[in-house]
C-alpha cells in the first residue's frame, strides 16, 4: 500500500477554552478528492487550516507526504490552497499571480512564466495574462486562483469552500471543472465544504465533522445509505427521522415497524428495540387511498419539476418532508393521505445520540 | 534541518564579536580604518566578566549546525541577558549597586555599549527568533517572531526604561541615593497640590491647574469639533471644503505658534487690544496670559482633531437609522435625542478624551501664555533648566503627568473602546440624513462662524506676519524678517548661507528625514504583527506599542536624558537621540494608520501567499506593502511633520550642534523678535506641504481598487468553522 498523502494522529486544536478540532484522525489516500462536511462551527475550515500550517495542532501529530510536518510553517510545507474568498493579490496581474509560488521557490521570471502560462491554460484563461483581478469576472477569478495553486504541483492540493461566492449556475460548472482536473492530473485534493449535495458529487470520500469531531469518514454511499448517526442522516439527504421500533429477522434483515406501517431492511447490527428510521423525501410515497400510515397534507409547493409536500402524522411532533415527481396530480392542503415508504431509501439509525 | 536562517545569524554573532568596536566611541567608519576598533574579543581579556559573552557565539554555532534548537534559544537569551546584567552592574563609575563591590571587592569600570554591543545584542536576538521558531513558535514562523522580539527589545529600551528611570530617579536626591523622605517632600509640595486660588488670589497647584485645563479643552474642543462636524455633514452650507482644510492645518503647524499670533492679536501691545484701547477706551491688560490665553490657543490647535473624529463618527451612524425613526413619527429634535447622540456618544468620549491627553501633553502654548498659571509640562522644564536644577523634582512631576494622562488614555481603551455602536458594514446605506433641528442648527452656526473667522485671521497671520513690518499696524510687505534667517551671502570661500536660521533648518531637515521611513517602518511592521498575528501576550505588546502615545513629550524628555545621560547606553547630545525620540514618540500614528489598513484588507491574502511558499517577510514585502501604499503615505507624512513640529521633547535633547527648527523659534519669539518666528514658521508650513506633495509623488498612487473586500470575501477568522 502506498504511503498517504496526508495523516492526522489525534489532532486537537484549541483556542483558549475553545475546542475546534477534538482528537480527530484520519488518512487521506493520494490522487483521491476528500471532502470535510459539516455545517458552520464543525471544525471543518479549521481541520483544512491545519493541512495547509495556517494554524499549528495543540496536540496531535500531522503528516505529508509520509514526513511528520507538525511544526512546519505553512511557506515550508508542500500544500497549496485556494481560498474561499480567492484571496487573489490585487495589485498583481493574473501572471504575476499565477508565477508568484514559483517565484517565491527561487525559479527565474522566464522559468515561472513558462510553467504559469501552461496552467493557465489548463484552466482556459490564455489571453488574460496582463488582466488585474478586479477586471476578471468571479468565475475567472476563481479559475486563476486554482491555476495559481496547481502551478506549484504541491502533494496535496485544499479547497476551502471554493464555490461559495460564485452563482448557482456557475457552481455545477466548476463543480465538474474540478473534479475533471483532480482526475486528470491524480492531484490529492482536500475540499471543505457545508453543501452536501456538492460534496456527494465530487467526492471519492468524505468525512462528515460535527462539534469538533468526526461524526462519519465514508465514500459517499456508504453515508446516504447507511448513516452513523442521527446527525449524518439529517445533514445528509435531509432525511425525515421517525421513532420506530426495530426487530432483528435473520442476519442482515430487519423490520421496523411504525404505527400500522412495516418496513423490512437491513438492520445494520443496531440493538433491537426502539430505533429511528431516516426517511429521505422522495422516498415518501403518497396516494389518496390504499394502505399506509393515515396522515394529512399541511401544505403543499410546486417547483415545476416536482412538487413539495408537509405531511402531519398523527402523534409525530415534525412535518413528514416528501417530494413527489408526479406533477400531473397533485395533492391539495388539508386533504387526508395515506402514506409508505420506498425500502430504496430508508435506512435505520440508533436512537441516542451517543 | 535548522533553516538555515539560524546558521546564518550564528556565523553573523561572531561579525561583532570579533570586528565591530565593543565599546562606544565617536565614528565607527573612523575606528574601523585607523584599525583600533576594540571587539569584544579583544576587550574581554582585561575584563573578565566579558568572557561568557565570548562563549555564547561558539554555542550557537555548534546548536544551530546540530539542529539542537532548545539549546540554540537558551544560550542566545542567556547572552542576552548577561549582557544587560553586566553592562547595568558594571558603569563607568564602578558598580552601580554598591552591595555588589561588598560581594566582589573593587569596583571594575566599563564605558558605554558600542556599535559592537548593538549587533552582538541584534544577532542573539535574531538566533532566539530562530531556535523558538524552529520549536513550532508562531507557526514557525522566524519573521514574525524576530519582529515581536526586536521590536519588544527596542520599546523596552527606548520606552520603558526611560520611564522606569524617571521612576526611580524621583526617589533619589540630586546625587542619587534613595531619598524616599525627600520624594515625599517635593511629591506633597504646595506648587503641585495646592488648591489656594480657591481662597485667595494665588495661583493653585501646577497639578489642579493642568486637569483643570485639560477638562476645559476636553468639553470645549469637543463640542466645537461637533459643531463643525455637524454644520460640514448636515447643513447646506458649503462649508465642507472650506472647513476640512482648515482641519488639516494645526496638524502642519507648530503648536506654539498659535500661541504667538493670539499674543500679537490679543497681548497687552495687540493690535486687537490696542484697537479696543483707542476706540472704546477698553483698559489694556494681561488677561491673555494664564489660563484663558492656553485654553484658546489649545482649542485652536486641537478642537481640529476632535473634528476629524467626529465626522467619522457622525458618517457611520446609518441615515437608514434616523430615516427609520422618522417613518415612526418622531420629530427632528426627537430623532437626534434618541438616536443620533446616543449612537455618537462613545465617539464623543474619545473626542474629549483625545483632547484632554493633548492638552495636558501640550508645552508650546503654555510655555508662551501661561504667565503665572503653570502647568506640568512647562514646570517640568522649568525644574530642568531653570536654576533649581531638580532632576528629583522634575521627575516627579513627570510621574504626576504620566499618571493623569495614562488613566485617560487606559480609560479610553477600556471603556470607550469597547462601546462602540457604528459599525461600517461596506454595504451601502441609500438613506438621507433628516435636517438638524432648528435650534442646534442655529446653534452649530452661532459658534462656528466666529470660530472660522478667528481661524483665519490667527493663520493669516502665521503664514503672512512674517512678511509684512509689524501686523495690525504696518502692512508695508518686507523680507527684512525672511532675509535676517534665511538669507545666503557670497563672500571669500564663495557662497554660503548666512542666515541665522540655516543651522537649525537644516538639522530639522537632516533628522526629520532619517526619521521619516524609520518611524514609519517600526509602526508598520508594528502594526502588521498586530492586526495579522496571533501570539500569547498579544494583549500586553499592544499596550506597550500605544503607551508611548500617551507620554507626554516632556516627560520623553526628561526620561531620555535621564535614561540615556550615561553608560551603558550614552546617546544624549548627538543626533541619534533626537531621532530616537521622534520615532518612538511618533510610531503610534503609523501603528493606527497600519491597523485601520490592513483591516480592510482580507487576511486570506497572507495566507495565499503563505501556502504558494512565500515565507512571512517575503508576503510582508510583496503583498502586504503595496496594498498599504496609502497607509505608508499617511505614516511617513505623520512622522516626518510632527518630527519638523515637535517641540516638547526634543526642547530637552538639543544642544549647540544640534539645533532645531522649533526651539529655535521658541527661542526668537521668548525675545519678542515676532517677525523672524512668524517668518520661520510660514517657512516650515510651506516645506511641510511640499514634503506631503513629494511623498505622495514618491511612494505612488494605489493601483488597484479595494475590490477585495467587496467581493463579498468572508474573512476567515478564528471562528469560522
Amino acid at each position: 500500500m502506498t504511503e498517504p498523502a496526508v495523516t492526522f494522529r489525534a489532532v486537537t486544536k484549541r483556542y483558549g477554552r475553545v475546542t475546534a478540532v477534538d482528537d480527530v484522525s484520519f488518512d487521506i489516500a493520494p490522487a483521491s478528492l476528500v471532502t470535510l462536511l459539516g455545517p458552520s462551527g464543525c471544525g471543518k475550515t479549521t481541520t483544512l487550516r491545519l493541512i495547509a500550517g495556517l494554524e499549528h495542532a495543540s496536540a496531535g501529530r500531522i503528516g505529508i507526504g509520509g514526513a511528520d510536518v507538525t511544526t512546519l510553517s505553512a511557506a515550508d510545507r508542500d500544500v497549496s490552497m485556494v481560498f474561499q474568498s480567492y484571496a487573489l493579490f490585487p495589485h498583481m496581474t493574473v501572471m504575476e499571480n499565477a508565477c508568484y509560488g514559483l517565484r517565491a521557490s527561487g525559479l527565474t521570471r522566464a522559468q515561472a512564466e513558462a510553467r504559469a502560462a501552461d496552467k493557465l491554460r489548463l484552466v482556459g484563461l490564455t489571453g488574460f495574462e496582463r488582466r488585474l483581478p478586479s477586471e476578471l469576472s468571479g468565475g475567472q477569478q476563481q479559475r486563476v486562483a486554482v491555476a495559481r495553486a496547481i502551478v506549484l504541483e504541491p502533494q496535496v492540493l485544499l479547497f476551502d469552500e471554493p464555490l461559495s461566492n460564485l452563482d448557482a449556475k456557475l457552481r455545477r460548472r466548476v463543480r465538474d471543472e474540478i473534479r475533471a482536473l483532480q482526475q486528470d492530473l491524480h492531484l490529492t485534493v482536500v475540499y471543505v465544504t457545508h453543501d452536501q449535495e456538492e460534496a456527494l458529487a465530487v467526492s471519492d470520500r468524505i468525512i462528515v465533522m460535527s462539534q469538533a469531531r468526526i461524526a462519519q469518514d465514508g465514500t459517499p454511499r456508504e453515508l446516504y445509505e447507511a448513516p452513523a448517526s442521527r446527525f449524518v442522516a439529517d445533514f445528509i439527504g435531509n432525511a425525515n427521522l421517525l421513532p420506530v421500533t426495530l426487530r432483528h429477522d435473520d442476519a442482515t434483515m430487519g423490520t421496523a415497524t411504525l404505527g400500522a406501517l412495516a418496513v423490512a431492511l437491513p438492520h445494520r447490527n443496531l440493538p433491537a428495540g426502539p430505533a429511528l428510521l431516516a426517511v429521505r423525501p422522495h422516498a415518501v410515497r403518497l396516494s389518496a387511498t390504499g394502505d399506509g400510515l393515515a396522515g394529512k397534507v399541511a401544505h403543499a409547493a410546486y417547483l415545476g419539476g416536482h412538487m413539495e409536500y408537509g405531511v402531519e402524522l398523527p402523534g409525530i411532533e415534525d412535518e413528514l418532508f416528501a417530494i413527489a415527481t408526479d406533477i400531473a396530480q397533485p395533492l391539495r392542503a388539508g386533504q387526508d393521505v395515506r402514506v409508505r415508504f420506498d425500502p430504496g431509501g430508508v435506512a435505520v439509525v440508533r436512537a441516542e445520540e451517543e | 534541518m535548522m533553516p538555515l536562517a539560524a546558521r546564518a545569524w550564528a556565523v553573523a554573532l561572531a561579525v561583532p564579536a570579533l570586528l565591530l568596536p565593543w565599546y562606544g566611541q565617536e565614528s565607527l567608519l573612523a575606528a574601523l580604518r585607523a584599525g583600533d576598533a576594540m571587539p569584544l574579543a579583544m576587550v574581554a581579556w582585561a575584563r573578565p566578566w566579558l568572557l561568557p559573552l565570548l562563549a555564547v557565539p561558539l554555542v550557537a554555532l555548534a546548536a544551530s549546525w546540530r539542529d539542537a534548537p532548545r539549546l540554540l534559544v537558551a544560550v542566545s537569551l542567556a547572552g542576552l541577558a548577561w549582557l544587560c546584567l553586566e553592562s547595568l552592574a558594571i558603569t563607568h563609575r564602578g558598580w552601580a549597586w554598591a552591595w555588589i563591590g561588598g560581594l566582589l571587592g573593587a569596583a571594575p569600570t566599563q564605558p558605554a555599549l558600542g556599535w559592537g554591543a548593538l549587533g552582538y545584542a541584534l544577532a542573539c536576538t535574531m538566533l532566539a527568533a530562530a531556535g523558538l521558531a524552529r520549536r513550532g513558535w508562531c507557526r514557525g514562523d522566524m519573521f514574525v517572531l524576530g519582529a515581536i522580539l526586536l521590536i519588544l527589545g527596542a520599546i523596552l529600551i527606548f520606552v520603558f526604561w526611560p520611564v522606569m528611570t524617571v521612576l526611580i530617579s524621583a526617589v533619589r536626591d540630586n546625587d542619587g541615593a534613595f531619598a524616599p523622605v525627600l520624594f515625599w517632600e517635593k511629591f506633597s509640595d504646595r506648587s503641585i497640590w495646592g488648591l489656594e486660588c480657591l481662597s485667595d488670589a494665588r495661583s493653585c497647584g501646577a497639578a489642579w491647574n493642568t486637569l483643570f485645563l485639560a477638562v476645559l479643552v476636553g468639553v470645549l474642543s469637543t463640542l466645537l469639533g461637533l459643531a463643525f462636524a455637524l454644520v460640514a455633514l448636515r447643513t447646506g452650507l458649503p462649508l465642507k471644503g472650506p472647513i476640512r482644510l482648515l482641519s488639516l492645518l494645526p496638524i502642519i503647524t507648530p503648536p506654539f505658534v498659535i500661541g504667538l499670533a493670539l499674543i500679537i492679536m490679543f497681548g497687552r501691545a495687540g493690535f486687537i487690544t490696542s484697537f479696543l484701547y483707542q476706540t472704546f477706551d477698553i483698559p489694556r491688560s494681561r488677561w491673555l496670559y494664564g489660563w484663558p490665553g492656553v485654553a484658546i490657543a489649545q482649542l485652536l490647535a486641537f478642537t481640529p482633531i476632535a473634528f476629524l473624529v467626529l465626522v467619522g463618527v457622525l458618517q457611520a451612524v446609518a441615515p437608514s437609522l434616523e430615516e427609520a425613526a422618522g417613518t415612526l413619527r418622531a420629530g427632528r429634535w426627537h430623532i437626534f435625542r434618541t438616536i443620533t447622540w446616543p449612537l455618537i456618544r462613545p465617539g464623543l468620549a474619545n473626542a474629549f478624551l483625545i483632547g484632554f491627553i493633548e492638552s495636558m501633553a501640550d508645552f508650546g502654548n503654555p510655555l508662551m501664555l501661561g504667565g503665572s498659571f503653570n502647568v506640568l509640562s512647562t514646570d517640568i522644564f522649568f525644574a530642568v533648566v531653570g536654576a533649581a536644577h531638580d532632576q528629583g523634582r522634575a521627575a516627579i512631576l513627570g510621574i504626576v503627568l504620566l499618571a493623569f494622562t495614562m488613566a485617560a488614555f487606559t480609560s479610553q481603551r477600556l471603556w470607550v473602546g469597547t462601546r462602540s455602536y457604528t459599525t461600517v458594514t461596506g454595504k451601502g446605506d441609500g438613506g438621507v440624513p433628516p435636517p438638524l433641528p432648528l435650534g442646534l442648527r442655529a446653534a452649530c452656526y452661532a459658534t462656528v462662524l466666529p470660530w472660522l473667522a478667528l481661524t483665519v485671521v490667527v493663520y493669516g497671520i502665521i503664514l503672512g506676519g512674517g512678511f509684512v513690518v509689524s501686523v495690525g499696524r504696518d502692512h508695508t510687505p518686507t523680507l527684512k524678517y525672511f532675509l535676517t534667517a534665511f538669507s545666503i551671502d557670497r563672500g571669500v570661500g564663495g557662497w554660503f548661507l548666512s542666515g541665522s536660521a540655516w543651522s537649525s533648518f537644516l538639522t530639522t531637515m537632516q533628522l526629520s528625514v532619517i526619521a521619516m521611513p524609520l518611524t514609519a517602518a517600526l509602526g508598520l511592521l508594528t502594526a502588521w504583527l498586530l492586526a495579522r498575528q496571533e501570539f500569547r501576550g498579544r494583549g500586553a505588546f499592544e499596550f506597550l506599542t500605544m503607551m508611548s502615545f500617551a507620554i507626554p513629550g516632556t516627560v520623553i524628555g526628561i526620561s531620555y536624558i535621564l535614561a540615556f545621560n550615561t553608560p551603558p547606553v550614552e546617546l544624549t547630545g548627538t543626533g541619534t537621540i533626537l531621532v530616537l525620540a521622534f520615532m518612538f514618540r511618533n510610531m503610534p500614528v503609523g501603528i493606527r494608520a497600519g491597523i485601520a489598513s490592513l483591516a480592510q484588507i482580507d487576511k486570506s491574502l497572507d495566507e495565499a501567499s503563505l501556502t504558494l511558499g512565500a515565507r512571512s517577510g517575503r508576503t510582508f514585502r510583496l503583498v502586504i506593502l503595496p496594498i498599504l501604499r496609502p497607509a505608508i503615505i499617511a505614516a511617513m507624512v505623520y512622522s516626518f511633520v510632527r518630527a519638523v513640529t515637535a517641540v516638547s521633547a526634543v526642547i530637552f535633547l538639543t544642544t549647540a550642534q544640534y539645533q532645531l527648527a522649533t526651539v529655535y523659534i521658541v527661542g526668537r519669539a521668548e525675545i519678542g523678535e515676532y517677525g523672524i518666528a512668524l517668518a520661520y514658521s510660514a517657512v516650515l508650513i510651506v516645506v511641510m506641504v511640499a514634503a506631503l506633495i513629494a511623498i505622495r509623488a514618491l511612494v505612488g498612487e494605489q493601483r488597484i481598487g479595494r475590490r477585495q473586500a467587496d467581493t463579498g470575501a468572508v474573512p476567515i477568522g478564528l471562528s469560522a468553522s
